[in-house]
């Protein structure tokens, strides 16, 4: 068993996401106190590799099966005949769609533990030791990873993503494509890129943002005269989404759109890490959450705990005065 | 082993595993022990994902017919989910009996799942929730996918039936879509439904009562395999960044638009 930190460049296609970078710059903390070097997994589009300057090997896997779309029966057969090849000590997964779908299978099949949700990493002794976010933030777990190969898959924003892209020429290595390519049941097909059409609140100076404390598709209406009041588009957290009280493209955060406005008011929303990865670079954050102890205060700036249907209506009548 | 059916004709047989969770509208309490929640007071919900997953599979019945299949471990209140899942359109509803109190590692909850998904044999698509808040030993989907060797997938938004398989879409993040076609069994972890779940009206919850019943199945021995051991749970010290504004909703409302005015966004 090596002392090898692994990296999983979770892209499809476009850019190399940032998390890849703060998790180099971890891996590299980390095999610098185990006494190991650091490799980033490749899969599929193979371009953009020179950004990785900062890990001492590139690990690419070559396949007609990976050369478009994403599959991850495709993806877990390759990244597995990566760390079936590296060994690695620590394998690094960021908690997207791929890190989801794959460091729980990866784990399993190695036969190694897991920690999810990882905010902060370290080593005791021969092992890692991770602290992971539970119920939406409410509460952190510290848990030690024993073992040969052990995983994490690493919540966004949780390390600074400049000491992973120093410069530097690491070797490319091309590991052999697993048989197991050429017999799939889950065929990658296209992949699509985000619907442009309907409103766009990335480019928004101020947000007015709508989360499940709103409670009904209802009283979303007063957010929307809100919204229209300041003459702004209105967003929302997850849950206001996937209850279909509004579309799609009004949502922010890991699944929505990452926003960056001047000013972000927040009603309702609690702040689970997947919406605060979405909007926690706001220049400014109001919050407006009944629960005194809801994370997104963490991150805002300004906060009440007022009811937002006692604050809204006085926030209206101020504009109008 | 059961036998398949062999004439499909396109119907589908989907199982969906749901489970119990603390509410996290809740104020959550360390238990004395320093590793788990203080589980006594806390009010178990149905994991919200999990209701996605179940409203999905009644799509796909609905589209192409078959069966769904609702199974979930014996946690507080699950009957009530397991219920209602029958009264919004679930054909069968099966409880894992004999799991210890507590909280339940997502590796032990993919095995017995797996246990049960080897016995009954003839499933199509096992839906379930992309996560749940407490599984800090990997989501469920991916853990049972690689216990019964079968393809997974995560942060799905739509599996829509096509002849006999299932055109699954999956969120690959910012808005970008990716789809894949699975030919064969498929264990899916469910993001969005592609509609929000549907409701049960308490009167239909009742009739599901009294007119069905739950299968029970009995948890086997698990070798559990390693998993991260817990040493603390604790509440993330207060950065307290945010300075609270003060007063009645008048004052406040004053506040906020004074901090906006001061950024020039507003007259």
């Amino acid at each position: 068993m090596s002392k090898d930190v692994l990296v999983i460049n979770e892209r499809v296609q476009g850019e190399n996401p940032d998390l890849t970078f703060e998790l180099i710059g971890k891996a590299k903390e980390i095999a610098g106190i185990l006494g190991g070097s650091v490799g980033v997994v490749v899969i599929g589009d193979l371009s953009g590799t020179e950004a990785f300057g900062a890990a001492d090997r590139i690990y690419t896997v070559e396949h007609d099966a990976l050369t478009s779309g994403y599959s991850s029966q495709v993806w877990e057969e390759a990244v597995l005949a990566v760390v079936e090849s590296v060994q690695p000590k620590l394998i690094l997964f960021g908690t997207g769609t791929i890190g989801i779908d794959l460091a729980g299978s990866i784990a399993k099949r190695v036969g190694g533990p897991i920690a999810s949700y990882v905010i902060d990493l370290a080593v005791e002794g021969d092992d890692v030791v991770a602290t992971s976010q539970l119920y939406g933030g409410k509460l952190l777990a510290e848990s030690v990873l024993e073992g040969d190969t052990v995983v994490a898959s690493v919540i966004a924003g949780s390390f600074p993503s400049e000491a992973g892209k120093s410069g530097g020429s690491p070797e490319v290595v091309s590991v052999s494509a697993p048989s197991s390519l050429g017999s799939l049941s889950l065929i990658p097909g296209s992949v699509k890129e985000p619907d442009k059409t309907g409103v766009d609140i990335t480019t928004s100076d101020l947000l007015v943002s709508v989360g499940r404390g709103v409670g009904s598709q209802a009283n979303i209406e007063m957010l929307q005269e809100l919204a229209d009041a300041f003459k702004v588009p209105l967003s929302a957290s997850r849950p206001v989404i996937d209850q279909g009280w509004l579309p799609k493209p009004h949502q922010v955060g890991k699944s929505g759109k990452k926003v960056k406005p001047k000013v972000y008011l927040a009603f309702g929303i609690s702040g689970a890490p997947e919406h605060l990865e979405g909007m926690r670079s706001s220049e400014m954050i109001i919050a407006c959450n009944t629960d005194p102890k809801a994370p997104i205060f963490e991150v805002a700036h300004y906060g009440t705990t007022l009811d937002l249907f006692d604050l809204v209506p006085e926030i209206l009548e101020k504009l109008e005065a | 082993m059961k036998v398949r059916r062999i004439e499909k004709g396109g119907a589908l047989k989907i199982v969906v595993g749901m489970r119990q969770l603390a509410d996290l509208v809740e104020e959550l309490e360390v238990a004395d022990s320093g590793v788990d929640i203080d589980r006594d007071f806390v009010k178990f919900v149905s994991n919200e994902w999990d209701e996605a997953a179940l409203e999905e599979a009644l799509l796909i019945k609905e589209a192409v017919g078959g069966e769904v299949v609702v199974i979930a471990l014996d946690e507080p209140d699950v009957d009530q989910t397991l219920y209602s899942a029958i009264a919004k359109g679930a054909d069968r509803a099966v409880k894992i009996v004999g799991v210890e109190e507590g909280w339940t590692p997502t590796r032990l909850r993919a095995q017995l799942l797996s246990k049960w998904l080897k016995s009954e044999g003839d499933w199509d698509a096992f839906l379930t929730g992309v996560q749940a808040a407490d599984d800090l030993d990997g989501q469920l989907a991916g853990l049972i996918g690689a216990t019964l060797g079968v393809p997974h997938a995560a942060v799905v938004s739509k599996a829509e039936p096509e002849g006999s398989s299932l055109r699954i879409t999956q969120e690959l993040g910012g808005g970008t879509l990716s789809e894949s076609v699975a030919t064969g069994k498929v264990v899916l972890g469910i993001q969005a439904g592609r509609q929000a779940p549907r409701y049960a009206p308490i009167t239909r919850i009742r009739q599901a009562m009294s007119t069905s019943t739950i299968e029970t199945f009995d948890a086997q021995e698990i070798d559990l395999g390693p998993g991260p051991k817990v040493r603390k749970i604790y509440p993330p010290q207060s950065k307290g960044q945010a300075t609270m504004l003060d007063g009645d909703p008048v004052e406040v409302a004053e506040k906020i638009v004074e901090l906006i005015r001061a950024k020039g966004l507003v007259r």
